[in-house]
């Protein structure tokens, strides 16, 4: 809590986010300029732990040993006390330079602790500064005193663990040969917990070591009757939970009004009709809102062209620039600052009152039933809205597993743009039951997809554990922060694939392969799916925005009353297979961004192959079902 | 009213909390063949002792502390209705009978073993599921010494997902994989940590509960992994009066 928001305090815009190399982690790094020194900071992933169970805790453990940084901040979230030292313990083993922020010191008096830093710092044997991050309170002082700490170059110490344990922790660290970046105390530690990087680069240099831990575990296990893991775990919880109990002193204040929501936002009936309605209520926020921007954009845009072809005439290579270059920068525009800058905004918010927490916890059950846990209703929600979203929302699980099998889902939720064909078709000429039945027909194929993603997918499920914060009143500049930076990444990310991709396709077409695509495709389109040969085009081009795909047939058709030249059985086809078929090239962009090509081109081919698969096989039983 | 009796009517219970219902007063007054009245008369008891809670019109359910005492009760029980059937070869029909009447007399130790002996089966002759073993082991290799360590009689523990709202009890172990119990225990539930049921989700949903001053939610299948000790001084009900229910005849 509140580590994200120091970083980015102190960087403002100076700071750039990628990935660590290899990984799908994000990396932020920026400078700051303090007095006439000039700082890198680096974030580090949010984490609880420094084991070897996800790639986070990893990264963060060897940044720290190998990278040797100047000096560590360690965010201590003053609310919940015990639980953050318990980590700030675990980072002591590693014996950096370090300064612990004591932030939300404020939310901490609210729930009634009050923390005394001079007595936790002297615990600690490192400096302590109390700071109220998201009004920016107490940084200066922070800064001060990491930089006093980088002067004068004293590394921490591991606190002491219980006598039994601890005799044993010293005899293996002595006999420890092997040169590792890390401190041999914490080595010796990790040795005993069975840390599987730890043990394979020690033993494979030392393998008679394996024996003296062996028996060192086995005698910790027999004194304490817990295994090994337990055993250390509660050492270090219990150092935490002495250290918060000296230091800080709590009084149970009077339940107020965030009690009371909190009680009622997770009600088994008022807690749900709360979601519904406030889903509801953002949607419909997102969407006027955006349509209304987009259209103003569009008219923007319009007016654009207009001076574009009055300045450059309408001559073949002015249209095919603005067609080839420039309209594939309004496709995202017109999709990024209407819709998903919005969609951060809100998101924002959610996440930093805490109701996003509570949204998950009284949807676990029901997302348990496409193998996920309660946090993934979030992105697959905002799967309506727009899947790009969607998709860059999954991030929010924990484990790259999770978060594919959310994107996935997320990209077959039928986003507006795709509302728009299945109204505007299949409600307007077949009929509303049957534009509702297409949307069933949707749901039942997420799940069923779900279920089979859940099974091929590598790596055991994880179930749901997170902190449920109090909640709390966002701050402005945090909010509009994060949604500037994520909003930035988005364009960054995603544009450049957008303007490929449409840059691609108009090529194409100028250079007539659409014709002989379309004529590779009829097999399919007009065999298999019974639609007119102009589909196939259609379906290309919708790749690229697919609420176009029904102003396209219309134009290629020849006219706007789709009832002369096609019958409700292909019009009901041609929607559902718009609506699986593939992602928009926007969401292409995201699934490439957060899961790289190859992940991303496997989900649209088995999307492609649904949706042609079942598009023929509901034609068929339509057919028999006696629709025309 | 005895021990053995207190167990019935928690055995009774668990008996319909597992099918997800509540035990109705007449339900129970049938299947344990006791006046109405009575039964009455011991659900307040039971309530009282912070065993069932129970609401009005609608029938009890166990607390996490009853859940503790039935789950041992409905172990022993259907672990010897599977030793009758498969190694004493008594037909199904009489093996419920005879359980009820052995269950009260073996000790913790001995159902231990008994489990042990039957190869840790998971099921009683009847399919009905037998409750996990309560002691801190991860595989059945571990047995015989958990069971030296525990004595006769074993501590009181459930699943943290049967405690009730408000109910609290203390970390006995975690029984899962590595990176489950990791992961639990990075969020602070070590053994011998106090924890307090907030609330549980409907549809078997998450629990949310109170540890190390901080608010946490577990997924049902994690706080399945999570034992809770709920004992506390000893057991009140055995100095109660010694009169009891009948045996109920009907098999589960």
């Amino acid at each position: 809590m509140g580590k994200s928001v120091i970083f980015n305090h102190l960087t403002g815009l100076h700071q750039h986010v990628g990935n660590w190399p290899g990984k799908t982690v994000e990396r932020a790094e920026g400078t700051l300029f303090f007095g006439d020194t000039e700082i890198e900071v680096i974030d580090l992933p949010g984490i609880y732990s420094l084991s070897t169970y996800s790639i986070e805790e990893l990264i963060s453990r060897e940044y720290i040993a190998v990278e040797q940084p100047d000096v560590i901040i360690n965010v201590v979230d003053a609310s919940a006390l015990e639980r953050n030292l318990a980590f700030t313990v675990q980072l002591l083993e590693l014996e950096p330079r370090m300064v612990v922020a004591l932030n939300q010191i404020d939310v901490a008096e609210s729930k009634g602790v009050i923390v005394y830093t001079e007595e936790l710092s002297k615990r600690l044997g490192v400096p302590v500064v109390p700071t109220v991050a998201v009004k920016g309170a107490g940084l200066t002082e922070l800064m001060e005193s990491v930089v006093e700490a980088a002067e004068r170059g004293e590394r921490a110490k591991s606190l002491v663990y219980g006598p039994e344990i601890e005799e044993k922790v010293d005899r293996i660290a002595s006999m420890i040969e092997a040169e590792t970046p890390y401190p041999r105390r914490w080595v010796a530690v990790k040795l005993l917990e069975g840390d599987e990087e730890i043990t394979t680069a020690v033993y494979g240099h030392q393998p008679g070591l394996r024996a003296e831990v062996d028996d060192a575990v086995a005698s910790i296990e027999e004194i304490h009757s817990h295994d090994i893991s337990s055993v250390i775990a509660s050492e270090r919880y219990a150092l935490a939970s002495a250290v918060a109990h000296e230091s800080s002193s709590h009084v149970v204040p009077e339940r107020g009004l965030r009690e009371a929501l909190a009680d009622a936002t997770t009600h088994p009936v008022w807690g749900y009709l709360f979601m519904v309605a406030s889903i509801l209520t953002i949607f419909f926020v997102i969407f006027s809102f955006g349509n209304w921007l987009a259209g103003a954009l569009d008219g923007v845009f319009a007016g654009v062209e207009d001076v574009y072809v009055t300045a450059l005439g309408s001559g073949p290579a002015a249209t095919f620039i603005w067609d080839a270059v420039i309209d594939g920068f309004i496709g995202g525009v017109v999709v990024a600052i209407p819709y998903i800058g919005p969609f951060y905004l809100v998101l924002s918010v959610l996440e930093d009152s805490g109701y996003l927490a509570r949204v998950a916890f009284l949807m676990d059950s029901a997302m348990h039933t496409i193998g996920l846990h309660g946090k993934g209703f979030i992105p697959v929600m905002l799967g309506f809205g727009c899947n790009v979203p969607a998709v860059l929302g999954a991030r929010i699980m924990e484990t790259e597993r999770e978060r594919l099998i959310c994107a996935f889902v997320g990209s077959l939720v039928p986003c507006a743009a795709r509302s728009i064909v299945i109204m505007g078709l299949v409600a307007a000429y077949v009929g509303f039951r049957w534009a509702m039945l297409l949307y069933l027909i949707d749901f039942v194929l997420i799940f069923v997809l779900g279920r089979i993603a859940y099974r091929v997918a590598p790596d055991e499920p994880v179930g749901l554990i997170m902190e449920i914060p109090g909640y709390r009143i966002p701050s402005l500049r945090t909010t509009v922060q994060r949604t500037w930076f994520r909003l930035r990444g988005f364009v960054y990310e995603a544009f450049p694939i957008m303007i490929a991709g449409n840059f691609v396709i108009q090529v194409a077409a100028v250079l007539g392969v659409l014709g002989v695509v379309e004529g590779l495709m009829s097999p399919v389109t007009v065999g298999w799916l019974g639609l007119p040969s102009a589909a196939g085009v259609v379906l290309i081009f919708g790749v690229l925005r697919k609420e176009l795909t029904l102003i396209l047939l219309g134009t290629l058709l020849g006219g706007n009353d789709f009832s002369v030249f096609l019958s409700p059985a292909q019009m009901f086809v041609f929607a559902f297979v718009v609506m699986v078929y593939v992602p928009c090239i926007s969401t292409i962009a995201a699934l490439v961004k957060e899961f790289g090509y190859r992940a991303a081109a496997v989900i649209s081919a088995a999307e492609i192959f649904t949706a042609v698969l079942l598009g023929g096989v509901i034609l068929r039983v339509l057919l028999v079902l006696g629709l025309p | 009213m005895g021990s053995e009796s207190v167990e019935e009517y928690l055995e009774a219970i668990y008996g319909f909390n597992e099918r997800g219902e509540l035990a109705r007063n007449h339900a129970l007054s049938e299947k344990l063949k006791v006046s109405p009245p009575s039964v009455t008369q011991m659900i307040k008891r039971l309530a009282d002792e912070g065993l069932v809670e129970y609401e009005p019109y609608k029938g009890a359910y166990l607390t996490g502390k009853g859940m503790a005492l039935a789950q041992k009760v409905v172990r022993k029980h259907r672990l010897i209705e599977r030793f009758l059937y498969d190694f004493l070869k008594l037909p199904l029909e009489k093996v419920h009978n005879e359980a009820c009447r052995m269950e009260h007399g073996v000790s913790d130790e001995a159902a231990v073993a008994l489990c042990k002996a039957l190869n840790s089966p998971e099921t009683g002759p009847d399919d009905s599921p037998i409750p996990d073993c309560p002691l801190d082991v991860e595989n059945c290799s571990e047995c015989e010494e958990a069971r030296e360590a525990a004595g006769p009689e074993h501590p009181l523990t459930t699943q943290l997902s049967h405690l009730k709202p408000g109910e609290e009890g203390k970390v006995a172990f975690i029984r899962g994989g590595r990176r489950a119990t990791q992961r639990i225990m990075d969020m602070g539930l070590t053994p011998g940590t106090y924890v307090k049921m907030v609330k549980a989700a409907p549809f078997r949903g998450p629990v949310e509960v109170e540890v190390r001053g901080t608010n946490l939610a577990l997924g049902r299948g994690l706080a399945n992994h999570v034992f809770i000790n709920v004992d506390d001084e000893g057991r009140p009900w055995i100095r109660t009066h010694p009169h009891g229910p009948h045996h109920g005849s009907a098999p589960h």
